[in-house]
């Protein structure tokens, strides 16, 4: 009698375990020799929580859900329409930017050391992108900040892993100073309201020393730095009210826009005296009628009302506007320029190799001094050696078209990027407070 | 002469706004001796409640005075859910541990609430517009004065006078006082201190939400309002004195008329102004301005 055949359930384990010790391993190798580029794991970052949600946390994070995936699709008009990042699909964590620097810092290092993103994209606030630079450079991290304007980034320190594509706040107030002394013919006396930290700050400097170059009779009567969150801005007001200045510049921006325009508006201080919102355009939508027309507005860079015309502003507006059923705001243009600067630095350093998915040398390398299209204008990575981007820049007036309910911009003026930026080389600082050496504005 | 006007009118509004936001939360202290950061969750619930509710109200055309009166009712009755729920359902667990824990516990309870706000009105802000356009302005030369900061003062007013005859001349104001004096000695007198503390927390935070719910008007509710609120609470009532009310509004009217003076006068030093001044009583008074100094008890 044949004794049937006896499975020795060790046996079994034993034959598992060596398939799964030489089989895996060579299908695995397989696999990735068939399909080289795999994940780029890309860490974006910002404010998903708190006050500055709403006006840039959730238009940033909309754009950066909408272009992943349209990128990992393979949809996007050329130039970029190469799946994901050189043929590699995008692996996005997202990481809220709320809390203290040191958070923000600490929510960086976990993403680098812990998570090993490739790359990191974001950051609104200047002081946060302050915070961030020397840390990437200590930790070697490819990190392209995205909305924060402060100009200090790569004017105090030169960066190597540092990259920002989005012009820095030079550019808006140069632009709105032209546009004011356009627009209002003599004026003599101007006051200013801006928050207290960098942005706020270096806003304010800026646009006085841009003032200051092209019409030096022009002089300040106040100079307002109210905290950030403020929340009540009587006293301000008041003192807004009792200035004889002919405007009020203000970089505000998010919920204390908002809150300081409902304020004003309800005494009459918009409506006596004109504002030049250098950051307004991305409260339009909630401010409504609420904002008289007149109101001057930049959206820090010739984005969503300002874009020029394009294969690419067409398709990006409908694809967000499809998807969330809202028209992009700046802030959304701002990420699209910075993940499109990155696709642009990564597939050109892919190019350069001759194949392959680049080292990240090899794309900043690339990334220095590029010059690649976006849904709104062109950008130029020519300012901090070749690490901050310059574009083109635009200024218009608030007009609230009642019949349709919706805001709209007239009267816009368009400044080209060697107009309105520091020449290669110059610090802003040094730039206009030496007159704005250099400036093509032809 | 007019920048005098402006400095007392603008302090007088920003004061009113301070105490709004601070007696809710020195009353919880005073009785229960909880600092209680929910009470910023108290504050930005009642903004949001009544940005929502009275908007609505405002944009179906009914009678203004109703909706000043639903901006009331809503804040009360979001602070009478939220002050009950927490209290009983969380704060009454850790009655009797280390004032650190409790001050952790109502932190975390913040923080949880936070997230309960963007979960049930996402991350847009909202607008409260309509009721600043109806109270209208008073015009001092060219001064223009809103008559809803002339209201809120006048309401930041009347609530104190409230409070305070509430708290000095009723029998549930004896019976709170002697919870302050001593917890111990209020139980063997046959009080219920259990339900004193209820009641007393249910008051504060439905004066927390009150504080959001009239400011909604001036402010753009969004994520976040509640954080400084809570700072600025803190800074009055550590001048005024821990759970005096008539210390809040001093202390109010001290940071407010301070802060307006720093605007006008120097506005490089603003934002220095109010913890400086908070610094300098706590230097000289360090119980606050309004605490009587404690019997040691042996």
């Amino acid at each position: 009698m044949r004794h049937p055949i006896r499975h020795d359930p060790r046996s079994l384990t034993l034959l598992l375990a060596a398939g799964l010790s030489f089989g895996l391993p060579l299908m695995t190798a397989g696999g990735a020799q068939a399909e080289e580029p795999t994940l780029v794991k890309v860490g974006f970052v910002t404010f998903l929580t708190g006050p500055a949600a709403a006006p840039f946390g959730i238009p940033d994070h909309n754009a950066a859900e909408v272009l992943v995936d349209q990128l990992n699709a393979g949809k996007v008009p050329a130039p970029y329409n190469r799946i994901g990042l050189g043929g590699a699909k995008i692996d996005a964590k997202f990481i809220d930017e709320a809390g203290s620097a040191a958070d923000v810092v600490t929510q960086f290092r976990n993403l680098v050391e812990r998570d090993h993103v490739d790359v990191v994209v974001g950051y609104v606030s200047s002081g946060n992108c302050l915070a961030i630079a020397p840390v990437a450079e200590e930790l070697k991290e490819l990190t392209v900040l995205d909305i924060c304007g402060t100009t200090r980034v790569f004017e105090e320190r030169r960066h190597h892993y540092v990259f920002r594509v989005n012009p820095h706040a030079t550019m808006d107030n140069v632009a709105a100073a032209k546009y004011v002394l356009d627009k209002f013919k003599d004026i003599s006396v101007y006051s200013g309201i801006n928050q207290n930290y960098a942005w706020g700050q270096d806003s304010w400097r800026d646009f006085r020393l841009a003032m200051k170059d092209l019409d030096a009779k022009a002089t300040v009567d106040k100079e307002l730095f109210p905290k950030l969150f403020a929340g009540e801005y009587g006293a301000e007001i008041s003192t807004l009210l009792t200035s004889n200045a002919q405007f009020i510049h203000s970089s505000f921006y998010d919920g204390d826009l908002e809150t300081f325009m409902y304020q004003a508006a309800a005494r009459g201080l918009p409506q006596r005296v004109p504002f030049v919102l250098t950051a307004g355009e991305t409260s339009l939508s909630r401010l409504g009628s609420k904002l008289p027309d007149g109101t001057i507005i930049g959206a820090r860079g010739p984005h969503s009302f300002f874009a020029h015309d394009s294969e690419l502003n067409r398709w990006f507006q409908k694809v967000y506007v499809d998807r969330f059923h809202e028209q992009p705001v700046y802030p959304s243009y701002d990420f699209a320029q910075s993940l499109f600067g990155l696709k642009a630095a990564w597939e050109k350093a892919q190019a350069n190799k001759g194949g392959g998915r680049p080292t990240t040398e090899e794309v900043i390398v690339a990334f220095e001094g590029i010059s690649f299209p976006t849904p709104s204008t062109t950008v130029q990575m020519v300012l901090g050696n070749g690490h901050q981007g310059i574009s083109d820049m635009a200024i218009g007036t608030y007009k609230f078209n009642k019949a349709q309910n919706k805001p709209e911009i007239v009267d816009i003026v368009r400044y080209p990027a060697e107009c309105v930026n520091p020449p290669v080389g110059v610090d802003s600082i040094a730039w206009l407070e030496g007159g704005m050496k250099g400036a093509k504005c032809d | 002469m007019l920048t005098a006007f402006a400095i007392v009118t603008d302090g007088l509004v920003y004061a009113a706004y301070l105490f709004l936001v601070a007696v809710g939360l020195t009353l919880i202290f005073g009785v229960m001796k909880i600092l209680n950061v929910t009470h910023g969750s108290f504050y930005a619930f009642g903004a949001y409640g009544a940005a929502i509710a009275v908007g609505v109200y405002f944009d179906r055309g009914f009678p203004a005075a109703g909706g000043f009166l639903l901006m009331i009712v809503v804040a009360m009755a979001i602070g009478l859910v939220l002050g009950l729920v927490l209290e009983r359902g969380l704060l009454r667990l850790v009655y009797g541990k280390d004032e650190v824990v409790v001050v952790l516990v109502t932190y975390a309870a913040f923080l949880i609430l936070e997230d309960v706000i963007q979960l049930i009105w996402g991350a847009n802000s909202y607008a409260l517009y309509q009721p600043l356009g109806v109270a209208g302005t008073v015009d001092v030369g060219p001064l223009v004065l809103s008559g809803y900061d002339i209201g809120l003062v006048a309401f930041a007013g009347l609530l104190a006078v409230t409070a305070s005859f509430a708290l000095k001349r009723t029998r549930w104001g004896r019976l709170l006082a002697v919870v302050i004096f001593d917890r111990e000695l209020a139980a063997a007198f046959g009080i219920n201190v259990s339900l004193v503390y209820t009641i007393t927390f249910v008051i504060g935070a439905m004066l927390g939400a009150l504080g959001g719910a009239v400011m909604a008007p001036k402010i753009a509710v969004t994520l976040g309002i509640g954080v400084e609120v809570i700072v600025l609470a803190f800074a009055v009532v550590a001048i005024g004195g821990m759970g005096s009310v008539e210390g809040a509004l001093l202390g109010a009217l001290i940071v407010g008329e301070c802060r307006a003076a720093a605007v006008h006068l120097a506005p490089q030093i603003e934002l220095f102004v109010i913890y400086a001044v908070m610094a300098l009583v706590l230097v000289l008074r360090p119980q606050g301005l309004f605490t009587r100094t404690q019997p040691r008890k042996i």
